[in-house]
C-alpha cells in the first residue's frame, strides 16, 4: 500500500494484503469457477485448477492455441486452433465435444443455462442441446461472437454488419439485425430485451428487442474486450477506456439518450471488468497491472491489486460472490476471499 | 511512442497473380532450412504440401471501416487470425499472409495501420508480389489486379524467367518499371530467390525509409533511370555509377504506364511544415484512392531532425527518425504510387510547401 502511487489515489483503502498469490507459470486468457476451483484458461494448452486450498494442477485440454472459454459455473467448455471443441468439469475431466472436420479453428462458444452448447467455426455457427443432433447455420462472414438468450432456446450470432437472431429448433427464417461493420463479441441483457455488440472499430452497439431501436454507444479510445452485466442487468460494465464504462439498463430505453457513468479513471485502460454477483460492486482490471474493487453507486474504490505488471487478462467471481480471481497475461494470479 | 520493433513479429505479404508461382516461393520459405519457424495464412488449403499445424486458412474478407471512407478497408479476417496466433507467441518467428491472385494488397497492409491490437502485436515487413515473365505482360494489360500487387509491392519476384528470351525478359521489366520503380526486383526460375532477399525486409519499417531512389537492377544489364523529374538535379549519391546513357543491349525501354505511374517530388530548399503537412494530409484525404503507396523523407524549416513518412491510400504514418548529419544535405524527398495521378496538382501543391 505504502508503494502505491500516490498520484493516483493517496487514501485509497487496499486489500492487497489480503490477496492469496497463485503461480499459474504461463499466460492467462480468462479465469472461471466450477465447483469451489478457480480454472485459469491458459493461452495454449492447457489450464490451471486451482483448489480452494490453494493447490495448483495443470491439466492439459488443447493441442494448441486456446481461443475461447466460457463457463456455466458446472463446466468450462473451450475451442482451440487444433479445431476441437473441448469441456472440463470440476473433477478435472475433460470431454471431447466436437472435432471440426476441416481442422478449422474453434473461435468461439456459448452455453445456455440448460445445458445447449453453440459454437462456430468461419461463417459456421453450430448448436447441440441434450440429446438432439448438432444443428448447424452459416451467416454471410465469419462468426464474430456467440450467445444464448436467456430464455428459448435462441442464438446471437454476430457477424461483419450484423447480428443473426436464429432458433435452432425453428423452421423460422432467422432474423437478421443490420448495422454496418464487424461484430465481434454479443450480448443479452438478463431480462432478454436488449442485445448488445462489441465492435472491431472501438463502440458498441445495441438493438432494442422489442423494436430494434439502434443504439449506438461510441467515444471509446480502444475496441471493447470485456463486457459485465451488474446484478439484475441494470448496467452493463466494459473495458476500452481509461475509466471503466457503465452503461445503464435499468429503464425501458437503457442508453438511448443517456450518458454512460465513467468509475475509476486511471492513467491506464480497463482491460477486463466483473460485476459482482449479488451485489452492485464489480472488479476491473487494467492495462498496467491494477485491479480496483468498484462501487456501482458512487465508485469508491478499493485497491485489491498495485500496477506495474503486465495487462490484467482475467477477472472472475465465485458464484457466491465470496471470492475474487483474477490474472494478469504473464500467469501472475491471486485470490481475493471477501 | 516508439517501441521496440523488435518484439513485434514480421508480417511478410506474398502476392502475386494465378499462376505466378507463390507456393513455390511459399514451399520453399517452409521447407529450407533456415532455423526459423513461419506461421502462415493461406487462401487455399491444400495447396501447401508441408503439415504444419501454423498453416491456417483465411476467408479474404475485406471490411469496410465506419469512417465514411470507402478504401479504408481492412481484412477482417487477418484481425481475427493474428489475435488467434498471438496465443501461441513464442511458437514461431514472422507471420507470411499469402493472398489469392486477385486480391488487392491494400486491405492487408491498411489492417496494420488501423487496428491497435494488430500494431502492437504484428508490424508489416513488406509486400513482395511474384510475377510470371511470360504471362504478365498480358495480365498487365487485362487484369488490374495484377497492375495493382506490382504497383504495391516492396519486392518483386519476376519468376519464370527461363520461360522468355532476354528481349522479352527486358520487356517484362521496362513494364513493371514504368509501375513501380522502387520495388526491389529479383529474377527467378522456379522463385530462386535468396530467402533474406524477401523477407525480414523492413519495408514498411519509418527507421529505414532511408533513400528514396528508383531501384536499379544489376550494371551487366543496364541501366535504366526511371526518374520522373530530373530536372531538380541529380545530386543524390548512389554509388552504382551513373550511366543514363547506357540504353544499349540488354538496358531497358522506357515506357509510360497509362493509368499506374509514379510521381517523386524533390527539393532541396526546406519545406513549410505548417503548409506541408495539412497539404499530404488533404491531398491524401481527397486522392487517397489513387494513390496506392506514398512515401517521403522531409527536411523542414528551423527542424534539425528528418521527418519521415509513409502512407497507403489515406492512410499516414510519419515520425522524426533522427539528426540531420552533418555535411548531410537537406533535401525533401517524396515519392507516390498510383493510378491517374493529377501529377500537376501534386506538384503545385507541393511546390506551394517549399518556405521562400
Amino acid at each position: 500500500m505504502k508503494e502505491f502511487d500516490p498520484g493516483e489515489a493517496a487514501s485509497i483503502i487496499s486489500v492487497t494484503d489480503k490477496v492469496r498469490p497463485v503461480a499459474i507459470g504461463m499466460p492467462v486468457t480468462s479465469v472461471h469457477f466450477i465447483g469451489d476451483h478457480a480454472v485459469f484458461v491458459g493461452a495454449e494448452k492447457s489450464v490451471a485448477m486451482v483448489s480452494g486450498q490453494g493447490e495448483v494442477s495443470r491439466v492439459s485440454v488443447h493441442g494448441g492455441g486456446i481461443l475461447c472459454a466460457v463457463s456455466d459455473g458446472r463446466r468450462i467448455v473451450m475451442g482451440g486452433d487444433d479445431g476441437r471443441l473441448v469441456a472440463l468439469d470440476a473433477k478435472g475431466e475433460i470431454t471431447l465435444l466436437a472435432t471440426d472436420a476441416k481442422r478449422r479453428w474453434i473461435d468461439n462458444v456459448a452455453l445456455h443455462p440448460e445445458g445447449a452448447v453453440a459454437w462456430s467455426a468461419g461463417k459456421t455457427a453450430f448448436v447441440r442441446s441434450g440429446r438432439a443432433e448438432e444443428k448447424s447455420f452459416d451467416v454471410p462472414s465469419t462468426v464474430g461472437g456467440l450467445a444464448f438468450a436467456p430464455k428459448g432456446l435462441r442464438l446471437a450470432v454476430a457477424h461483419y454488419n450484423g447480428v443473426t437472431l436464429w432458433f435452432p429448433n425453428m423452421v423460422a427464417t432467422a432474423e437478421v439485425l443490420e448495422w454496418a461493420g464487424s461484430h465481434l463479441g454479443v450480448v443479452f441483457s438478463p431480462d432478454n430485451k436488449f442485445l448488445v455488440t462489441a465492435m472491431h472499430e472501438p463502440a458498441l452497439h445495441g438493438w432494442r428487442l422489442a423494436d430494434n431501436r439502434h443504439m449506438r454507444m461510441t467515444g471509446y479510445p480502444g475496441r471493447v474486450r470485456s463486457m459485465s452485466w451488474s446484478v439484475g442487468g441494470k448496467a452493463l460494465a466494459t473495458s476500452g477506456a481509461d475509466t471503466i464504462i457503465l452503461w445503464p439498463f435499468a429503464s425501458k430505453d437503457g442508453p438511448m439518450g443517456k450518458e454512460p457513468a465513467m468509475l475509476a479513471p486511471l492513467q491506464a485502460r480497463v482491460s477486463v471488468v466483473a460485476c459482482h454477483p449479488k451485489q452492485d460492486i464489480l472488479a476491473a482490471g487494467y492495462s498496467d497491472g491494477t485491479i480496483l474493487m468498484v462501487r456501482l453507486q458512487d465508485g469508491a474504490e478499493i485497491l485489491v491489486r498495485k500496477n506495474g505488471t503486465e495487462p490484467v487478462s482475467a477477472l472472475a467471481w465465485n458464484a457466491k460472490g465470496t471470492l475474487l480471481a483474477f490474472a494478469a497475461e504473464d500467469g501472475d494470479a491471486g485470490l481475493l476471499e471477501l | 511512442m516508439p517501441e521496440l520493433t523488435s518484439s513485434k513479429i514480421p508480417v511478410t505479404v506474398l502476392t502475386g497473380y494465378l499462376g505466378a508461382g507463390k507456393t513455390t516461393l511459399l514451399n520453399r520459405i517452409l521447407s529450407e532450412n533456415h532455423g526459423k519457424k513461419y506461421a502462415v495464412i493461406v487462401n487455399e488449403f491444400g495447396e501447401i504440401g508441408i503439415d504444419n499445424d501454423l498453416i491456417i486458412g483465411a476467408d479474404e474478407e475485406v471490411f469496410e471501416m465506419n469512417n465514411g471512407c470507402v478504401c479504408c478497408t481492412v481484412r477482417g479476417d487477418l484481425v481475427r487470425i493474428l489475435d488467434g496466433l498471438m496465443k501461441r507467441k513464442g511458437k514461431f518467428d514472422a507471420i507470411i499472409v499469402e493472398t489469392t491472385g486477385l486480391a488487392d494488397p491494400a486491405p492487408v497492409a491498411q489492417t496494420f495501420f488501423v487496428d491497435e491490437d494488430v500494431q502492437k502485436n504484428a508490424r508489416l515487413d513488406a509486400v513482395v508480389t511474384v510475377a510470371d515473365a511470360k504471362w504478365l505482360n498480358d495480365r498487365l494489360k487485362d487484369a488490374p489486379e495484377a497492375k495493382n500487387q506490382i504497383a504495391f509491392a516492396d519486392v518483386i519476384v519476376l519468376n519464370k524467367t527461363d520461360l522468355v528470351s532476354k528481349a522479352e525478359l527486358a520487356e517484362v521489366e521496362a513494364r513493371i518499371r514504368a509501375i513501380n520503380p522502387y520495388a526491389k526486383l529479383h529474377r527467378t526460375e522456379r522463385c530462386q530467390v535468396a530467402l533474406s532477399d524477401v523477407l525480414e525486409r523492413g519495408a514498411f519499417d519509418l527507421d529505414r525509409i532511408l533513400e528514396i531512389e528508383p531501384e536499379f537492377l544489376d550494371a551487366g544489364d543496364g541501366h535504366d533511370h526511371h526518374d520522373h523529374d530530373h530536372h531538380h538535379g541529380h545530386d543524390h549519391h548512389h554509388d552504382h555509377g551513373h550511366s543514363h546513357d547506357n540504353h544499349g543491349t540488354g538496358g531497358l525501354k522506357h515506357y509510360h504506364d497509362e493509368d499506374m505511374q509514379s510521381l517523386s517530388l524533390r527539393s532541396n530548399k526546406p519545406l513549410d511544415a505548417t503548409k506541408f503537412m495539412p497539404w499530404l494530409q488533404n491531398l491524401v484525404a481527397s486522392e487517397g484512392q489513387k494513390i496506392l503507396r506514398s512515401k517521403g523523407i522531409l527536411a523542414f524549416t528551423d527542424d534539425d531532425e528528418r521527418y519521415v513518412f509513409q502512407g497507403v491510400h489515406m492512410m499516414l504514418e510519419g515520425d522524426h527518425q533522427r539528426a540531420w548529419k552533418d555535411g548531410e544535405a537537406r533535401e525533401s524527398r517524396l515519392v507516390f504510387i498510383g493510378r491517374e495521378l493529377p501529377e500537376q496538382t501534386i506538384r503545385d501543391g507541393f511546390e506551394s510547401c517549399i518556405t521562400t
